[in-house]
């Protein structure tokens, strides 16, 4: 017979209790806290407001609202989320209507069941945080929630126990899943992803350079802080005035903004000669776009990339994780002739603006015949023309480069570029515009090469017969110290720059190197573990080619002998017994030998008592040793101290 | 559930359980008896990571990948503990006060950690009648669970099976074990109340002879009991104090009651001439009197006193009535 009275470990029938709520509530809070910064204040505000309701009715022991009052917040949450971005569907509002959602959870949380959802619930909100930044400190926030969620969880299992214990066991949970969690971490099948489609903010506030550059935008992309890529070179490092980093090239001006345009891929050609050759990998940030930075000129193609016909890398895939591929590059190579069709796109002006550069560039053009003799008055026009370096450009208007070059004189490199690329254009020399970085800066901790957003660059290129295309900077000829010495210390002082490049912290920067060496190497051993690293792993520890088969089978037999030795672990532990009983043990063995063993039901005070009986001449001593062990075994007593004495006793009893 | 169905079917259960009960002495829970299956919630931790799984692969988290797989490592490592928390206990049965027909018997397990580590919210359940208890062993410690079986019948009440569950610590998991212990309590027939029939001096040749009023010389004051005629009620030291008190003779100390089979109607089925005889072996001994025990095949002489009643009442509860 079965009998059907309500199982008290059954979670659905235990109900939560305040003490538990506090813990939910304080452990979701921790893994929203991130959230509330990017999402908007009101929503935010709803969500702490759910929680605080929560916990006053948990205070007031009153019964929960309703299904349909938490059906009608629910609805206008949805209401709330749909005006504030016009979808539901997307990671951020994705986002904030699963944080919404936990708080109405804990609405309808009457029992442990409830509540064990919620706190997967709060699992899962852990990984959302993971699609805006894997950092190092978000890790560790997201760990400690992790440590919160499962105390949490063991809280609700064990409702007498004291929140101290349950942290020591989930501290205890965790660090023996560590080791599973390590290997399957290495050696689960890695797929690349995505499965399905992503929506279509999955990769918004990603920063770096665009496809086109117009006057302003890479000013405004210059105070970022943020990093662009990391360089490692094999041997030395370039000299500063070589540490031009390529990327988009732009053909078509319109006037005011300059765009790649079209282009298509050539089958990748190495460059001959050249004066130095520098080997380095590159570890780029996601910019989700196609191209790749190499420094000039890049004489080998990385794997699944190709180069586009004026000389930029392009990756087949847009670069949507932190990408690593490793890169050649020669210093001056060989002149390559260039087809005509690309030379007259390379002179297209727009008609009817800047008459004033126009009218410049013929002048030019009229007193020196080769083009050579025109690159030299432009570049003497530069150097000498008092122009400005600033953060902070001047607006312009419709004729740009006209108002930067005669008026305004005051610019970014974008101003210097364009300008400089549209007077060799008017004069007939066929140019483009290079955008990408130059410069960075060298961790002394790691030997990392760091290029930041802020070093983002633009400079021409110009045709010359013989020559090939030849790089002019016109931001180098205007303002030398901008190449030599960086950005900081070439705009006048005063002027906003990035925090980290500001002069006077020194002792902030020897910090920030070793912060960025750490994280350097947390981004390739952990973020960086892909399907390609694995199967670098793999073929390192000798398994050649090995498919998910191969990879499973090793899986799961190595999950399996460290659940075995967990096991084991647990059942030694079992095995022995405890020092209390130890001592006791002890005690009756040389009891025995005198004579007095003791009889199976005989409890330690009855025992004690004849054995004291037997021997008089110790009876104290044992009456004592008697006594510790009741107290340290079914007394309030306990603790190191007593236990020592218990062993001290022991030891010391002497039976003549 | 396949509990419930080897419930039914106690040898397809020794088979299965790899043992026979009752079990003497202290049992051990070797880990060979301490099953294990996820429970509903570990089910649905289990969808979460999938879930986990799926959204890390498709967004590319590497952090998304190891909190997956710290998760799923924690299960795993649960699970062990969840089986921790009962092997190795150990359970022995302690002394079940009887108990008349119709209470509980309260029957005492005694549950040893014999661990570093303390082992909470162990529950343990009494498969035949669902009496059940959450005790909470501290490290090294044990705990006493009393579980109250009805007793519904006289004679001796084997415990029966015993299921102690846990699904500390992540409640993923719930693991069980059962016990048998050789536990038994002694139910004595329910009593019915009835006056007790009148005193019956006894003399040697067994034959009945007219009561003896034993109030021929005044020996003191007792306390009232529901069975002392009021005519021996001291009325006036009941008026000087709020105690009824009973004026005591010495006649009737040497009386003896006999409780015998005869005294009863011929048509009475057994069950409620035995509770009839509980009811007066409570009446006889709460008289003060010396009473014994007539039953066919059996005589108890007259005494008094705990053990007396005590061996009274057994007697009446381990009959089995004239072949």
């Amino acid at each position: 017979m079965t009998a059907t009275t309500p199982h008290p470990l059954a979670p659905e029938l235990r109900l939560v209790s305040a003490r538990d709520l506090v813990w939910l509530i304080g452990s979701l809070l921790l893994v929203i806290a991130p959230h509330a910064l990017r999402a908007p204040w009101w929503l935010t505000l709803l969500t702490l407001c759910l929680f605080t309701w929560r916990f006053y009715y948990a205070l007031n022991r009153a019964p929960l609202p309703s299904r349909w009052l938490v059906l009608g917040v629910a609805l206008v949450a949805m209401l709330g989320v749909w005006i504030e971005y016009r979808t539901l569907f997307g990671r951020q509002p994705g986002i904030v209507l699963l944080s919404l959602f936990a708080g109405l959870k804990l609405l309808e949380t009457r029992s442990h069941r409830d509540a064990a959802v919620a706190a997967f619930l709060g699992y899962f909100l852990i990984i959302t945080n993971f699609l805006y930044t894997q950092s190092m400190p978000t890790a560790a926030l997201m760990g400690v929630a992790l440590f919160a969620i499962t105390t949490t969880l063991i809280g609700f299992s064990a409702p007498q126990r004291a929140p101290r214990a349950n942290a020591r066991t989930a501290a205890l949970l965790l660090a023996h899943a560590a080791p599973a969690a390590l290997v399957l971490f290495l050696l689960f099948p890695r797929v690349q992803g995505p499965l399905w489609g992503l929506p279509q903010d999955a990769y918004t506030g990603m920063t770096g350079l665009s496809e086109t550059m117009s006057p302003g935008n890479l000013s405004s992309l210059a105070q970022s802080d943020a990093i662009a890529f990391r360089a490692e070179f094999e041997a030395e490092l370039p000299p500063p005035v070589l540490r031009y980093w390529r990327g988009p090239v732009l053909w078509d001006f319109d006037g005011r903004t300059w765009s790649i345009g079209p282009g298509y891929l050539v089958r990748f050609e190495p460059p001959r000669g050249g004066r130095a050759t520098y080997r380095y990998a590159v570890v780029l940030e996601p910019h989700n776009r196609h191209w790749l930075f190499a420094l000039e000129t890049a004489a080998s193609v990385p794997e699944r990339a190709r180069m586009r016909f004026d000389g930029q890398l392009i990756s087949l895939a847009p670069v949507r994780a932190r990408m690593r591929y490793e890169v050649v590059s020669v210093v001056a190579p060989e002149a390559e002739e260039e087809h005509i069709s690309t030379l007259r796109r390379a002179l297209r002006v727009p008609p009817g603006f800047n008459p004033r550069a126009v009218a410049l560039a013929a002048q030019w053009r009229a007193a020196a015949a080769p083009d050579d003799q025109v690159l030299l008055r432009a570049i003497d026009f530069f150097r000498a023309g008092g122009y400005a370096y600033t953060l902070e450009p001047p607006l312009l208007g419709a004729h740009s480069v006209d108002e930067f070059l005669f008026s305004t004189k005051a610019g970014f490199c974008e101003h210097f570029a364009s300008a400089f690329t549209f007077l060799m254009r008017a004069a007939g020399i066929p140019a483009r515009v290079v955008t990408g970085y130059q410069g960075g800066e060298l961790n002394p901790i790691d030997r990392v090469f760091t290029v930041r957003q802020s070093e983002a660059h633009a400079w021409s290129e110009v045709y010359l017969r013989g020559r090939g295309w030849v790089r002019v900077d016109p931001t180098g000829l205007a303002v030398p110290g901008r190449i030599e010495s960086g950005l900081a210390r070439s705009v006048p002082a005063g002027e906003p720059l990035p925090l980290l490049m500001q002069q006077r912290l020194e002792w902030l920067r020897g910090m920030r190197y070793q912060w960025e060496a750490l994280a350097h190497k947390w981004n390739l051993l952990v973020l960086g573990y892909n399907p390609e690293r694995q199967r670098d792993l793999m073929s390192f520890v000798g398994m050649r080619d090995a498919d998910w088969r191969n990879l499973t089978a090793v899986l799961f037999s190595v999950l399996g002998v460290l659940t075995l030795l967990l096991l084991a672990w647990s059942l030694g532990r079992l095995a022995r017994p405890d020092p209390v009983q130890r001592a006791w043990s002890a005690f009756t063995r040389k009891l025995a030998e005198r004579g007095v063993a003791r009889a199976p039901h005989e409890g330690p005070r009855d025992y004690a008592t004849r054995a004291a009986r037997a021997l008089p001449a110790a009876a104290w001593s044992i009456l004592r040793i008697g006594a510790l062990y009741i107290g340290l075994r079914y007394g309030r007593r306990s603790g190191a101290r007593e236990l020592a004495r218990l062993r001290r006793r022991v030891r010391e009893l002497r039976l003549v | 559930m396949i509990g419930a169905f080897l419930d039914r079917r106690p040898r397809l259960a020794n088979w299965v359980y790899g043992f026979t009960p009752p079990e003497r002495g202290t049992v051990v829970l070797v880990h060979r008896r301490v099953y294990i299956v996820p429970a509903r919630l570990g089910w649905l931790f289990g969808a979460t990571l999938v879930i986990l799984l799926i959204g890390s692969i498709n967004y590319a988290l590497s952090l998304g990948f190891a909190l997956t797989f710290l998760l799923a490592g924690m299960g795993l490592a649960g699970m062990v503990h969840t089986a921790r928390n009962l092997a190795r206990l150990a359970v022995s049965a302690g002394r079940a006060e009887p108990v008349f027909a119709g209470e509980s018997a309260q029957f005492r397990l005694h549950l040893d950690g014999r661990s570093g580590f303390d082992r909470p919210a162990i529950l343990a359940r009494h498969i035949g009648s669902g009496a059940q208890l959450v005790v909470d062993l501290p490290a090294g410690g044990g705990a006493e669970v009393v579980l109250a079986v009805p007793a519904r019948r006289r004679g001796w009440l084997p415990l029966g099976r015993v299921m102690l569950e846990t699904r500390f610590p992540l409640g993923l998991f719930r693991s069980w074990s059962y016990v048998e212990p050789d536990a038994r309590c002694l139910v004595y027939p329910r009593p019915e109340r009835s006056p007790l029939p009148p005193s019956i001096a006894e003399t040697a040749a067994g034959a009945l002879r007219s009561p003896v009023p034993g109030n021929d010389d005044f020996a003191g004051l007792r306390g009232y009991q529901l069975s002392d005629s009021p005519r021996h009620v001291a009325w006036k030291a009941v008026a000087r104090s709020d105690d009824m008190l009973t004026k005591q003779f010495t006649g009737e100390a040497a009386a003896e009651l006999w409780l015998d089979w005869r005294l009863l109607a011929p048509g009475l089925g057994l069950e409620s001439r035995l509770s009839r005889f509980a009811g007066w072996v409570l009446a006889a001994e709460r008289s003060g009197a010396q009473y014994g025990l007539r039953l066919p095949g059996l005589e108890i002489a007259a005494g008094r006193g705990e053990s007396h009643r005590g061996a009274c009442l057994q007697a009446l509860a381990l009959y089995e009535g004239t072949p």
